[in-house]
């Protein structure tokens, strides 16, 4: 299938002016991290073992090639300051973790870009099923986590108050690796606890993040007291991970849910991130389309690629199966390209995010043996 | 391509996950199955009793002779399997391509699993020592005795995670029907044939469909099966039985370290043994957990190793629809890799020899593949590290050891043949604890009655016995006013 065949003049149209925007845009970040008085300890030392001057020869998102892979272990240990861009200083900075189960884990520093990120995710959720002011539950990780911060933000930029329970996914994993499935069960059990306390609790709670492993659990749990997720008040949720299949989906919107949203049954919606990109939106999921789940980044601040096992410059045809690449431009955070341990699906551009994304999101297969995944 | 869809509870699950099972020698797919998560197997699970119900609807005696026509089903008939009619020969074929078992021991394992069907009635007399099974379904009543008996189910149904490359071991959960307690089986991705065929073989004979559940998957299918039955069976590795060790809700059925003793007053005669050792060590391809990996004695220890590498070390890779065929493939030919490995580790302890060395390469690696050829290792004390080993392909031990030290040493021990007249030494075996299975006399390790209770009486891990005492209530007051 021709790409014609695949994107409408429409969207085609739609998409070429994004494309422009994310030039101007990349051009505008790398100016911004490479300047003297503006970047980071971090980029302005990198800036010297580079064989190209990035402020004269960067001069579209293509350009970004030039740049080696980004190496999250170079998140390994401090000072965080290094990554503090110059232009910034001063201001109260975040440090949000991922890693750490055994040994130094990785770290980001972030001032607003959780905000923004969140923000920015905020405008995509529907108001039926995420209603302003409504109260949340952030059934996740809790700890130095980008996540946590992030929900809390959200739920405060749409009017409504975050309650969160206690989960360290550190734990979990060491549970896994020593075999303590007893043990993942009881934890696994706290945090559900926790949840249904909050939400039995009569704090009028509609709107809910949860990972796909809690929230099979909370609806569970909830079921076997008899009740639902739709039934303690819950009309949105949004989710993510990358055991997020068809499959899951089909059996959380047939089984936990109360059936599809729009014959009533609780909203879901999943997304797909991490903490050196922040979160992309899925689009809407339907049984016609299989519950095939297709995610976006947030263009220009971050931007997902599909490309080639082989040959991480080349992107793969639409509908082709490669790694996922993911690139951050914002003015606190850059990273020039940098090997997901995912793969997927490309996706042609569409009409609400006119960009490619990325679809049946997995492990890589070759690293797939030693990743734990889904583990909270 | 055949296409097996999960079943929840007698209905068809129509998946959006699929997983290949192909052709172990070629790569080829052969099949797909569609697979669930936990969440499913945790939401039928809380059902459960419906299962039962089911069963108990149907009287057992009436069970029973559904067993006996299921088995004729199974071993002779053509079923509905996934979305295509399978004959007995399409399930040979199939099995044997995923698991790479030759396709005469294909046929065995289904005689096998076909007996235990067939011959229901008879095993389950022998597990409830004559029990009435009315008594069973009822919960209580009187044997005859004048004294009420009362055995109280554990579980609505039995869960089971069943192994990739062992068709052999499904009649252990076979009698769970006739018992009315339902089934959910999680089936292996190498071996899903035996359990879909034996369902589809089950509810052509009449058996309620909603008894059923079969749920392909993995870990998380698997680990929520385990959490949600009351009682479950697994298998797997040492380590997996070690883990589940002391829990009643499980029974774990790993490597079974299966050992032929060989007492003093009959060593000097071996020779009569060569064959009863033999066909121990080599049937099946040495995978079941009845297969002999270790044999015993005081003396003559070498001359036996001898013997058996001089039987079995020439074996050969055959391919798989040939009859004389003795060799089942690794499916994943770094776990040949990987034991042939642990052998070389087993071989450079000193005092230990491989008898078998003079009958060529043993690690045979095929593209998709690959094979262990058969082993026979010498060792001249208990000490030696190998004399506690099992793998999954023919492989013996020979352990020198005195007679009056073996059963203490022995080590766990699932089906211990003793070859003896010494009824001291016959006593002692009887009290060993270490032994499951104990056969006296010459019986190969691998001939197992299936008349009596194997690793464990399913029913005494079914049910309970419990008291249960009635007396007639007074006349309602209102009445007599």
């Amino acid at each position: 299938m021709s790409t014609a065949d695949l994107i409408s003049e429409a969207v085609a149209k739609k998409a070429s002016e994004a494309r422009s925007r994310l030039d101007e845009h990349t051009v505008k970040t790398v100016q911004w991290h490479f300047d003297e008085r503006t970047g980071s300890p971090f980029w302005l030392a990198k800036k010297a073992e580079l064989k190209f001057d990035p402020l004269t020869e960067i001069k579209c998102f293509d350009d970004l090639k030039k740049f080696p892979l980004f190496e999250d272990d170079w998140l390994r240990g401090g000072p965080i300051s290094r990554w503090v861009p110059k232009g910034h200083v001063g201001k109260p900075v975040y440090v949000f973790e991922t890693g750490g189960t055994t040994g130094t884990p990785k770290s980001r520093m972030v001032i607003e870009d959780h905000w923004k990120d969140y923000e920015l995710f905020s405008e995509t959720l529907p108001d039926q099923y995420f209603p302003k002011g409504a109260n949340w539950l952030m059934l996740g990780p809790s700890g130095p986590r980008r996540l946590r911060l992030a929900i809390e933000h959200l739920a405060q930029f749409r009017g409504g108050i975050c309650f969160c329970i206690d989960l360290d996914p550190r734990w979990v994993i060491k549970l896994i690796k020593k075999g303590w499935m007893e043990h993942l069960e009881e934890y696994k059990k706290h945090c559900i606890d926790q949840a249904i306390t909050i939400l039995t609790s009569g704090h009028d709670i509609k709107c809910m993040f949860a990972t796909p492993k809690l929230l099979e659990g909370l609806g569970e749990a909830l079921q076997e007291r008899g009740t639902s997720l739709k039934e303690v008040g819950i009309t949105g949720i949004f989710s993510g991970g990358t055991e997020f299949t068809p499959q899951w989906t089909r059996f959380a919107v047939e089984e936990l849910l109360d059936g599809p949203a729009e014959e009533g049954g609780v909203f879901m919606t999943p997304t797909y991130g991490n903490t050196l990109m922040g979160l992309a939106c899925g689009k809407p999921i339907t049984a016609a389309d299989g519950y095939k789940i297709s995610y976006y980044a947030p263009q220009p601040r971050a931007v997902t690629e599909v490309v080639s096992f082989d040959d991480q410059t080349q992107l793969v045809g639409y509908g082709e199966t490669g790694r996922v690449k993911l690139y951050t431009l914002t003015d606190e955070f850059f990273v020039p390209g940098f090997l997901e341990r995912d793969e997927g699906e490309r996706e042609a551009p569409y009409d609400t995010f006119p960009w490619d994304g990325v679809s049946g999101v997995r492990p890589f297969h070759e690293l797939a043996s030693a990743t734990t995944v889904g583990v909270y | 391509m055949i296409t097996l869809s999960p079943l929840r509870w007698g209905k068809q699950y129509e998946s959006l996950d699929f997983i290949d099972v192909v052709h172990f020698d070629t790569g080829a797919p052969i099949a797909k199955i569609g697979t669930v998560g936990g969440g499913i197997v945790t939401r039928d699970l809380r059902t459960a009793e419906k299962a039962r119900d089911a069963l108990l609807a149907v009287p057992p005696a009436e069970l029973l002779r559904m067993c006996g026509q299921a088995a004729e089903l199974f071993q002779t008939g053509t079923l509905p399997v996934g979305d295509q009619m399978q004959t007995v020969d399409d399930f040979i074929h199939q099995q044997s391509a995923s698991t790479g078992l030759p396709e005469h021991m294909c046929r065995n394992n289904m005689q096998k699993n076909a007996f235990v069907l067939a011959n229901m009635e008879q095993i389950l007399q022998c597990l409830t020592r004559g029990l009435d099974l009315s008594i069973l379904s009822r919960g209580y009543g009187d044997e005859g005795r004048g004294v009420t008996v009362s055995f109280q189910a554990q579980t609505p149904v039995l869960g089971a995670v069943l192994p990739n490359n062992s068709p052999g071991v499904h009649t252990l959960w076979l009698p769970a029907i006739p018992l009315q307690v339902g089934l959910a089986l999680k089936p292996g991705s190498q071996e899903p044939w035996t359990p879909y065929r034996m369902v589809s073989a089950f509810i052509e004979a009449g058996v309620p469909s909603a008894a059923f559940s079969l749920y392909p998957g993995g870990h998380d299918a698997g680990g929520a099966l385990m959490a949600k039955c009351e009682r479950s069976m697994i298998f797997g590795s040492a380590q997996t039985v070690a883990q589940h060790a002391g829990n009643p809700r499980v029974q774990a059925h790993g490597p079974g370290f299966s050992k032929i003793l060989i007492g003093d007053d009959v060593v000097d005669d071996w020779e009569s043994f060569l064959d009863l050792m033999v066909e121990s060590v080599l049937s099946n391809s040495g995978r079941s957990c009845v297969n002999c990996s270790g044999i015993w004695a005081s003396r003559h220890t070498r001359e036996i190793a001898a013997a058996i590498a001089k039987q079995i070390g020439p074996v050969d890779v055959l391919p798989p629809q040939d009859p004389e065929a003795k060799l089942a493939a690794f499916t994943v030919p770094a776990m040949a890799e990987g034991t042939y490995a642990m052998v070389q580790q087993d071989l450079a302890e000193s005092g230990v020899t491989d008898m078998t060395a003079e009958f060529g390469e043993k690690l045979i690696r095929r593209d998709h593949c690959a094979y262990l050829r058969p082993m026979v290792v010498h060792a001249d004390s208990a000490e030696r590290g190998v004399a506690m080993k099992e793998y999954m392909f023919p492989f013996v031990s020979v352990v020198e050891c005195p007679q009056a030290e073996m059963l203490r040493r022995i080590g766990p021990t699932l089906v211990g043949t003793v070859l003896t007249r010494d009824s001291k030494f016959i006593a002692a075996a009887g009290r060993c604890t270490e032994i499951d299975r104990l056969n006296v006399g010459p019986i190969p390790t691998n001939r197992l009655n299936w008349l009596q209770p194997h690793e464990g009486n399913l029913t005494d891990f079914l049910f309970r016995a419990r008291a249960y005492q009635t007396a007639e209530l007074p006349a309602p007051l209102a009445a007599a006013r």
